[in-house]
């Protein structure tokens, strides 16, 4: 018993969890990737493109990490630039346009950190993807793998199922950076992991996510074809949704969060 | 913060009708030094010029007092007071300095919201205020934003915003990341139903805020010299190790780099956003 918050911080963010590109190439047919935001650059912190789940033609999006130290930092540690969350922007438009759902991994410490970021505008690239994902005429669901790192992870997250893995974590800031705003000791992060609720039973409890998924066998094929088979049943379920029921499931699934109980 | 206390309303009146509480104490130093140019400025000069140094220096200004010059007098509204805060994740002495922060800033929250008329032109208005933990964004922030954007949207009227913030507040966790979700998807709905949204980004503008309802107007400006952005710079700073470029992050940077519409010093802007309110007005 008691997996405490920080084991769960370390999990997320253990190097041999398996990555975005794992998830994508074990449950998805014919993937192929689709590069650029059509405007600037190709980030290879989100990788995307087209595939199959079954017959049904979905887009995919995921950020993605990398798979060893060299492939990490190619990836930039899976830390989007704007450019990378416009390709998931432009990527999930043109799903829109095919009537094809769209099945995004999560799994980043952040949003990327740097001058050109700011630059090119980090902030409009995410607040972009929040209005636009909203009103996406398509089913979405985004699935938190590792790390949920605060505006970096919700740019990807606007979805009708949001799920998160046993041992994947979502939070407004990083433990690390909680404890040095709050006690001056980055140190202190175990504590911090734990106020801040940041697991993926707190967010279940919380109302914040609608599942988690069991990383037994994580990894493994049988873990993949369980996986898969939910993915699946969910998009259909969704997809008999009429327009304006989807919309509405997505928009009150946000709506509800921190609504006074009046 | 010294200065929050100068730029009160002076009056009943000048708040929006609100009654206040009781006026504070004339300070014992009439003046103040300008932090960019270091002259002296009296008080009551700095209130005759809307929180301005001759040099341009925009002083920080409570929301209050940027109400009383921003609407037509006694034309405010203010709606969704009854949104109180809560401490969802009991975080630790969140409650004692949500309750100090009442006490210091005297309002109840970090965004006031209603409806009012700028130079006649009706409209949806919220101001956050930097002296409520530096306007940043819990549940309250983002409830109120989301039922001013639901209510402009039901009342087919436009929407001012200006933005205040240090990003989203972390002692209300990921009840307040989602606020950044709950209001864009409010903005969207009525941008969506054809209706006009105006922000104003004043010092300093971040973070979750940032990233959500401050870039997503229809038209963007920005105050002269505000910080505006997503990460903090000091952040930056010590993740890239590189020394930032003069003027990183401010409202000037932003503009150069196709982020802001345009800069307007606060004495013009209740006749820039009018006009702006003027050509988007609905029917005739």
């Amino acid at each position: 018993m008691s997996i405490t918050a920080y084991d769960r911080v370390k999990t997320a963010r253990d190097i041999r969890r398996p990555t975005a590109a794992n998830y994508i190439r074990s449950m998805f047919l014919d993937f192929i990737e689709l590069h650029g935001d059509r405007s600037y650059a190709d980030d290879r912190a989100i990788m995307g493109g087209i595939a199959r789940i079954g017959d049904m033609p979905v887009t995919v999006i995921g950020i993605e990490k990398g798979q060893n130290t060299k492939d990490r930092i190619l990836h930039s540690f899976g830390a989007p630039n704007p450019e990378g969350y416009r390709k998931a922007l432009r990527l999930m438009k043109q799903a829109e346009k095919f009537h094809r759902p769209v099945v995004c991994f999560v799994d980043t410490s952040g949003a990327y950190c740097g001058i050109g970021a700011e630059e090119r505008g980090q902030g409009q690239a995410i607040a972009e993807n929040l209005m636009e994902m909203m009103t996406l005429k398509t089913p979405v669901i985004s699935l938190v793998i590792g790390e949920g790192g605060s505006g970096g992870a919700l740019a990807l997250s606007v979805a009708n199922k949001v799920w998160m893995m046993e041992n994947a974590i979502y939070s407004v800031i990083s433990p690390e950076g909680c404890a040095s705003i709050l006690w001056k000791d980055a140190d202190r992060a175990a504590e911090a992991a734990d106020v801040l609720k940041l697991t993926a039973q707190d967010s279940l409890y919380n109302g914040i996510i609608d599942e988690v998924i069991s990383e037994e066998n994580l990894g493994t094929e049988a873990f993949y074809f369980a996986l898969r088979d939910k993915i699946e049943m969910t998009l259909r379920e969704l997809s008999a949704m009429t327009m304006e029921e989807l919309l509405d499931q997505r928009y009150e699934h946000f709506r509800k969060i921190g609504r006074p109980l009046v | 913060m010294g200065i929050m206390k100068f730029l009160r309303p002076k009056n009943e009146l000048e708040s929006g009708g609100r009654s206040s509480l009781p006026e504070q104490q004339a300070p014992s130093e009439p003046d103040i030094t300008c932090p960019n140019c270091h002259k002296t400025i009296l008080i009551s000069k700095l209130r005759a010029s809307y929180g301005t140094c001759t040099c341009g220096h925009h002083f920080r200004m409570s929301a209050r007092n940027r109400l009383s010059f921003m609407a037509d007098e006694g034309s405010f509204t203010e709606l969704f007071t009854d949104v109180k805060n809560t401490d969802p994740l009991e975080f630790p002495g969140y409650k004692g300095k949500l309750e100090a922060t009442q006490r210091s800033s005297k309002e109840a929250e970090g965004v006031i919201c209603g409806t009012a008329e700028i130079n006649k032109y009706k409209c949806c208005l919220f101001i956050m205020e930097p002296a409520f933990m530096m306007g940043s964004m819990g549940t309250v922030v983002g409830e109120k934003i989301t039922r001013l954007f639901e209510y402009a949207t039901e009342h087919r009227l436009p929407v001012v915003g200006f933005t205040v913030s240090g990003g989203a507040r972390m002692q209300e966790g990921l009840f307040s990341l989602m606020q950044m979700a709950k209001t864009s998807g409010a903005v969207k709905r009525h941008s969506d139903a054809g209706l006009l949204y105006v922000t104003v980004l004043t010092d300093p503008t971040t973070g979750g805020v940032t990233a959500s309802f401050a870039m997503e107007g229809d038209i963007i400006l920005a105050e002269p010299g505000a910080t505006v952005g997503f990460a903090g710079a000091r952040v930056i700073e010590q993740t890239t190790r590189k020394s930032l470029p003069k003027g990183f992050q401010t409202a000037e940077f932003m503009l150069e780099h196709g982020f802001v519409d345009a800069i307007v010093a606060r004495p013009s802007q209740k006749k820039v956003i009018a006009a702006i309110l003027r050509m988007h007005k609905e029917g005739k």
